[in-house]
Order: C-alpha cells, then sequence, then structure tokens
C-alpha cells in the first residue's frame, strides 16, 4: 500500500474537482472524487462516470466541475466505457499518438445502484479481461438520484421509497450484496474497502489502486443525509461510527491477501449508535423491533469476524494489524 | 482503373474481415453473435498473428461493446464493431449516445431476426428498428458491395462536416455465409483511401481535458444538440455521394444512393433493399423478354433517407411495389413502404403504390414470388387496384 501522508502533504495535491457544482451540502460524492484524484498524483486521468447524483451534478452543460477528461455514457456501462478508452490509449500509446509527458490513469466511478445492480456485469467484465483501470462504487445505499429506491445495497431494515415499512413490512428484508467480496472473487490485483471520514486511508488506497498495474476496485462508504434521513452535517461522523462499529470495516486485498485497515478493538460501537441517527432507521427503534435490530448486530459482528478470519489467514500472526 | 487484387471467392464475412484487417483500426470491441460471429472470430486471429495494431476489446455483452466503442472513439481512436440481430437490439440505448456524442465508429450489421420466437436467419428487423438512432445506414448487396462500403465507412463517418457513427448491412447467412467474388483493393490502396481523421477535440488531449456527455436537462441545449445532428444527416447525404464518386475514380465502381436497373423506360418498379435485388434483377431480364417494362431500385442509402432520388427514379411509372423485410406491427406498412410513401407523396409524385413483405426469419424469396409481384404490379399498371393492406410473399397457408 502506498504510504499515508500527512494531511499538509495532501493539501498541497492539486484540487481536480472544482467547486460550485451542484451536489447536496453533506453528500459524500464530491469529497470521495477529491480524495479520489488526489490519489492520482499529477497524472492525467480520464474519468469515466455512470448516470446518477454525481453525473447530473457536476456536469451541467454547458459547465463542467471536472478538471480531467470525462465521459458519461450510460447508467450501466460506465467500467464498459472506460475499458474502451483504455483500450484506445493502449493502442495509441503505442503508437506514438498521445500527447502527454506523464502516463494516463483510467477511473471509473458509480454510485451502488450504478455498481451493485445496473452495472455489475459491465463492472465484472472490464475486471475480467484486465484493463488497467479503476473502478470506484460511492455506496450510500439506495437510488438517491431518482428519489431513495432500494439498491442491492441497501442496508436490511432501512426504509426507501421501494422498500418502505408499513402495517406488514419492516424496511427492506434482504440483507445487501457483498460487492466487495465480488470484486475479490475476480482475482485481480487489488480491492479495498474505505470511508471518507478517514480521508488518509482513501487517498492512499486510491493510489496503491492507480499504481497497481491491471484492474483495481474500490468500494467506497458514502454519506447521503437525504437518503438517509440525516443531517447535513453529520455525514463524515456517522461514516466514522458505521466504520467503528464494523459495519462498513476498512481493508483492502492485494493479491488475495486480506489486511483490514482499522480495527477499533474495543472501541467497537453498536450499530444501534448510527442507525438511530439515519431517519431510514427510525422505524425500527420500537420495543417490538428490539429483537431484529439484535439479528443486525449477529450478522454485522459475524461478518466482522468472518473478515478478521480471513486477514489472520492471510497475515502472519507476528504482524499486527493497525490501530 | 487502377490495379486491384485478382478476382476471389469469399463469404461476406471474410470479405468485411479483410476490409476491417486492411483498415487496421485502433480498436474493435465486439462480442459474438451468429451470423456476424465469424468477422469477430477472423479479427481476433488477425490480432493474434500480429497482422493489425489493433486492441481488440473482447466485451461481455454488445452493450458494453458499444460502450467501449463509444470510450474509445471519444479518445480519438478509429474504432470499429460487428453485431446482429438481438446483439443489435442490446445496443439500442447506446447507439443514440453514440451518435449523439458525434463519434465516428463503423459498425458491420449482419442482419438477422430479432426474437421471438428465436431465429437466427436474416431478416432487417435489427437494424430497421435503430432507423431513427442517429446513425447512418448503408444497405448492401453483396459481399463486394459489403467491402466496398467497409471501406468507405471512415472517411464518410470522420467527414469534419458529418461527425456520426456509420453501420453497413447485408443479409445474415444469405451474405455473410455464402461464398461469392470479390475483389479487393491493396492494403495501400486502401490506406490512401481512409487517409486520417481530422483532428476533433478526445479524451486523451492533456493539455485540453474535455467533457463528453454532460447533464443537458430541461434549461439546457438538449433540444438544440438534437437538431444539430439532423443538420449533420443532411450534410451527410453529399458527402456520402462525393465518397461513391471518389470510390468509382480507384475501383471503376460507381455507387449511388438508389441503384436503378431498367428505369429509364420502366412502366412499374419494384423497390428492395439487400440480396434480393439480384433475385429482382434475374426475374427482371425474364419478363422484360416477355414485354413487362419493369425497372428496379435498390436503396443503398437508408440513413439519411434520399428524398429526391427517390421521388426522381420512380417519377413516371404507374404502380410500385415496395417490399420490406422488416415489418412495423399496426402500421401501415413496412419501414421502407412508409418511408418512400412519405418521399412520394412530399415531392408531388402520384403512383399506385404496394407493399410486399417477404423474407421474416429468413423464409426464403424465390424468383416466382418477385415474378407474382411484379406481375401484380403489371395489373394495376393496366388499370387494376393495388390492396392498401400489405401483400406477403411466400406466406404459409394464408395465400
Amino acid at each position: 500500500m502506498a504510504t499515508k501522508l500527512s494531511p499538509k502533504q495532501y493539501v498541497e495535491r492539486a484540487e481536480r474537482l472544482s467547486g460550485g457544482h451542484r451536489l447536496c451540502a453533506g453528500c459524500g460524492a464530491g469529497i470521495i472524487v477529491r480524495q479520489l484524484l488526489m490519489g492520482a498524483k499529477d497524472n492525467p486521468v480520464v474519468v469515466s462516470n455512470a448516470t446518477g447524483c454525481l453525473e447530473v451534478s457536476t456536469t451541467i452543460y454547458p459547465y463542467t466541475a471536472w478538471k480531467d477528461s470525462f465521459i458519461h455514457s450510460a447508467f450501466e456501462n460506465a467500467a464498459a466505457t472506460i475499458s474502451g478508452v483504455e483500450a484506445a490509449y493502449k493502442s495509441l500509446e503505442r503508437q506514438g499518438r498521445v500527447d502527454s509527458d506523464k502516463p494516463y490513469k483510467f477511473l471509473s466511478i458509480a454510485g451502488d445502484g450504478g455498481s451493485y445492480d445496473i452495472g455489475l456485469q459491465a463492472i465484472s467484465g472490464a475486471l475480467e479481461r484486465g484493463h488497467d483501470i479503476v473502478v470506484a462504487c460511492y455506496d450510500n445505499g439506495a437510488y438517491m438520484n431518482t428519489g431513495f429506491q432500494r439498491s442491492a445495497a441497501t442496508p436490511r431494515g432501512a426504509w426507501t421509497t421501494t422498500s418502505p415499512n408499513g402495517k406488514v413490512s419492516i424496511g427492506k428484508t434482504q440483507p445487501r450484496k457483498n460487492l466487495t467480496a465480488i470484486a475479490v472473487a475476480h482475482g485481480i490485483p487489488y480491492v479495498a474497502q474505505a470511508s471518507p471520514h478517514n480521508f488518509r486511508d482513501l487517498i492512499a488506497k486510491a493510489e496503491t489502486a492507480f499504481e497497481t498495474p491491471g484492474p483495481a476496485f474500490l468500494n467506497i462508504l458514502s454519506p447521503c443525509p437525504r437518503g438517509w434521513r440525516s443531517a447535513d452535517e453529520m455525514g463524515m461522523a456517522l461514516a466514522k461510527m458505521m466504520v467503528e462499529s464494523c459495519w462498513w470495516p476498512l481493508y483492502e486485498v492485494v493479491d488475495g491477501e486480506y489486511k483490514i485497515s482499522y480495527d477499533p478493538k474495543n472501541r467497537k460501537i453498536p450499530i444501534r449508535d448510527w442507525m438511530k441517527q439515519q431517519g431510514r432507521f427510525k422505524h425500527l427503534f420500537t420495543p417490538a423491533n428490539e429483537e431484529f435490530l439484535d439479528e443486525l448486530q449477529v450478522d454485522c459482528d459475524r461478518e466482522w469476524e468472518r473478515l478478521k478470519q480471513l486477514a489472520a489467514l492471510s497475515t502472519p500472526a507476528d504482524k499486527p494489524v493497525a490501530e | 482503373m487502377s490495379t486491384q487484387t485478382k478476382l476471389q471467392a469469399v463469404t461476406g464475412n471474410q470479405a468485411v474481415a479483410m476490409a476491417m484487417k486492411q483498415i487496421d483500426p485502433d480498436v474493435v470491441a465486439a462480442y459474438p453473435i451468429t451470423p456476424q460471429t465469424d468477422v469477430v472470430q477472423t479479427y481476433s486471429q488477425y490480432v493474434a498473428d500480429g497482422l493489425v495494431k489493433s486492441e481488440f476489446v473482447t466485451a461481455e455483452s454488445e452493450h458494453s461493446a458499444m460502450s467501449a466503442c463509444i470510450g474509445s472513439a471519444a479518445a480519438g481512436a478509429r474504432t470499429m464493431t460487428a453485431t446482429s440481430s438481438a446483439g443489435f437490439a442490446l445496443m439500442w440505448e447506446v447507439l443514440y449516445v453514440a451518435a449523439s456524442m458525434r463519434l465516428p465508429i463503423v459498425m458491420t450489421t449482419v442482419n438477422r431476426a430479432l426474437s421471438g420466437p428465436i431465429n437466427i436467419h436474416c431478416d432487417h428487423s435489427d437494424s430497421m428498428g435503430g432507423r431513427d438512432t442517429g446513425w447512418i445506414q448503408i444497405y448492401n448487396e453483396d459481399a463486394q458491395e459489403a467491402y466496398d462500403a467497409t471501406v468507405m465507412g471512415f472517411p464518410i463517418a470522420e467527414h469534419a462536416a458529418v461527425r456520426l457513427p456509420l453501420m453497413n448491412m447485408y443479409d445474415g447467412f444469405i451474405i455473410s455465409g455464402a461464398i461469392g467474388p470479390l475483389r479487393a483493393l491493396s492494403d495501400e490502396q486502401v490506406q490512401d483511401f481512409i487517409g486520417q481523421a481530422p483532428p476533433y477535440p478526445s479524451l486523451l488531449q492533456p493539455k485540453n481535458p474535455a467533457t463528453f456527455g454532460p447533464f443537458d436537462g430541461l434549461h439546457g441545449w438538449y433540444f438544440e444538440h438534437k437538431v444539430s445532428q439532423n443538420l449533420a444527416m443532411e450534410a451527410a447525404l453529399p458527402v456520402i455521394q462525393d465518397t461513391y464518386d471518389r470510390f468509382a475514380e480507384l475501383t471503376g465502381r460507381q455507387y449511388h444512393h438508389l441503384m436503378t436497373y431498367g428505369m429509364e423506360d420502366a412502366e412499374v418498379a419494384l423497390v428492395t433493399i439487400g440480396s434480393s435485388a439480384g433475385t429482382a434483377r434475374s426475374v427482371q431480364a425474364k419478363l422484360r423478354s416477355e414485354g413487362i417494362k419493369v425497372g428496379i431500385v435498390k436503396p443503398r442509402t437508408f440513413r439519411p433517407f434520399p428524398t429526391e432520388e427517390f421521388a426522381q427514379a420512380i417519377s413516371g411509372v404507374k404502380a410500385v411495389g415496395i417490399m420490406d423485410r422488416a415489418d412495423s406491427f399496426g402500421a401501415q406498412g413496412g419501414p421502407l413502404y412508409l418511408e418512400v410513401l412519405a418521399a412520394l407523396y412530399q415531392r408531388g409524385v402520384s403512383t399506385k403504390t404496394v407493399n410486399f413483405i417477404y423474407g421474416l426469419g429468413g423464409r426464403d424469396l424465390y424468383p416466382q414470388n418477385i415474378e407474382e409481384a411484379i406481375r401484380t404490379l403489371q395489373s394495376a399498371a393496366d388499370g387494376g387496384d393495388l390492396p392498401n393492406s400489405r401483400i406477403y410473399l411466400n406466406l404459409k397457408g394464408a395465400q
């Protein structure tokens, strides 16, 4: 993994997404993009972006917030589109037809709808073909751009407009799909989970992803005050709590070896702590649902233990995990 | 007439793969589907043998193949692909994106029926379904035409006044898999003919980063962008003819938007696209020897639609039959019929018309079916009536 630098050193890197875009106050997506692009250092980047909040808010014609080259084609094909750009670069570079001092880097970015659901096939194809690209997902847990519909990333029990709680429903009944594990199953050289509240970790992971030859996948937790029904200013604090609860663990998988990037150990908090600050879970906080909340906690703990076992299988016993 | 290679016997797909090899695009992104498959297979072998410089993206679907083509062309690379049928249908969403981004991708569409029921044989419902995607559409009769049109693809698509994607069609199996004669150009002739693309903004210009495909909502310029696409289509019509003419100087093979056969003195005319035109010409020869003055009109350029050329070609005939190898359910007839009728009405050409639907799902079109069609037109020319409803050729049972 790339060395984590001090905040001061990161501040010296160029801002590559300009202000004035139309993302909501408190949205994680713009923050994540700025951190990801810091990871590209001073290499030029071509960004392929799926249809969604990020795209509609940053490229309102005739304006663009992107200082790098950017392409949006459709919802499900950001990864396929970047495949084509990368193939073009390889071909033109080989022919001496790219006029650039620094090598180009290629980033595909989509929300959870464009990654877990409608874009999954294109991501899988691009990862399998081995393009030298970074595929990132900003996961806010629903189709927020169209008004909070459930996706395969929506947490079990969450209210969305297509998984509403009602007299006979508790909200979304199914557990989340584990997209990070699916990416790992492709046998690609680098996969990581990150959160923007820990920006040193995220930028270092982005840097590693960009520098790793071949495909890399980053799954990034993205606060959404509108869809989470949470306070605008609480986004980073909530992301931190979700990581502290080990519900969104920070880890990386390098050539199949699991490494946990952050283990809260005895500071691990219950998932209820952040759930009760998000209106999408409000209906669960009744005496009748205590057992269901306990079940969700058991699910979270089991996944965390499983991840630790995978890391233990990968890590020599004398090599401690960062605290 | 310059030196061309000797006459060869090849399938339509081999002819197109050869043209692609001679063009040697920067990127090919494709997915296999019958009956296009051996275009992709043959090209893969060229890549494996180091005969081309192309990057080959073996996409996991046609949607992703076209999406990769979009990324590649936006990055400034000459980009080609090929598809058929369901693959074409799966691309449908992004075909519009390619055209609206003004990306000069060249695609071979080997015509095949759409499901369902599933059927792998020829009809034109795939590409006819994509006639409003904003792509230039050229229909070819045989392997030679398909080869020639492939060579002419980039000079048309990349022309500064055009900048539109272009698709070339030929009939699945009938042309794609059947062996026919081909006179190919030399590699040098192809490279000289296609030349270099005029400069255009791309994703890979570090001093001039560009945003492609921005959001263009309610208060934006979406409407104006659509109008500009139509202006580019209008501009394409003379560019296509100029390219046909320039190709004729090189090869002696002169193409037009409409190829006409015996229309000078025709009393009745049959309009037909693709391989059926060959069958129609052989029947024409027979019936002319009996004194029936029948002409054949074979459209090559379908998008942009050559309205004026149709009006001129058909003006003067007493009855015209328009043959469609695709149907438009619930409309007055197939797509070619509807567009020819609109052209004739707009240009004040009044004649008796009828729509023949034929060949759906690869149903054979025999010479006697065409003869039957021409005799129907002749009886109308002699004072009889033509039905407003479709006439189906070689339909089991009903007739």
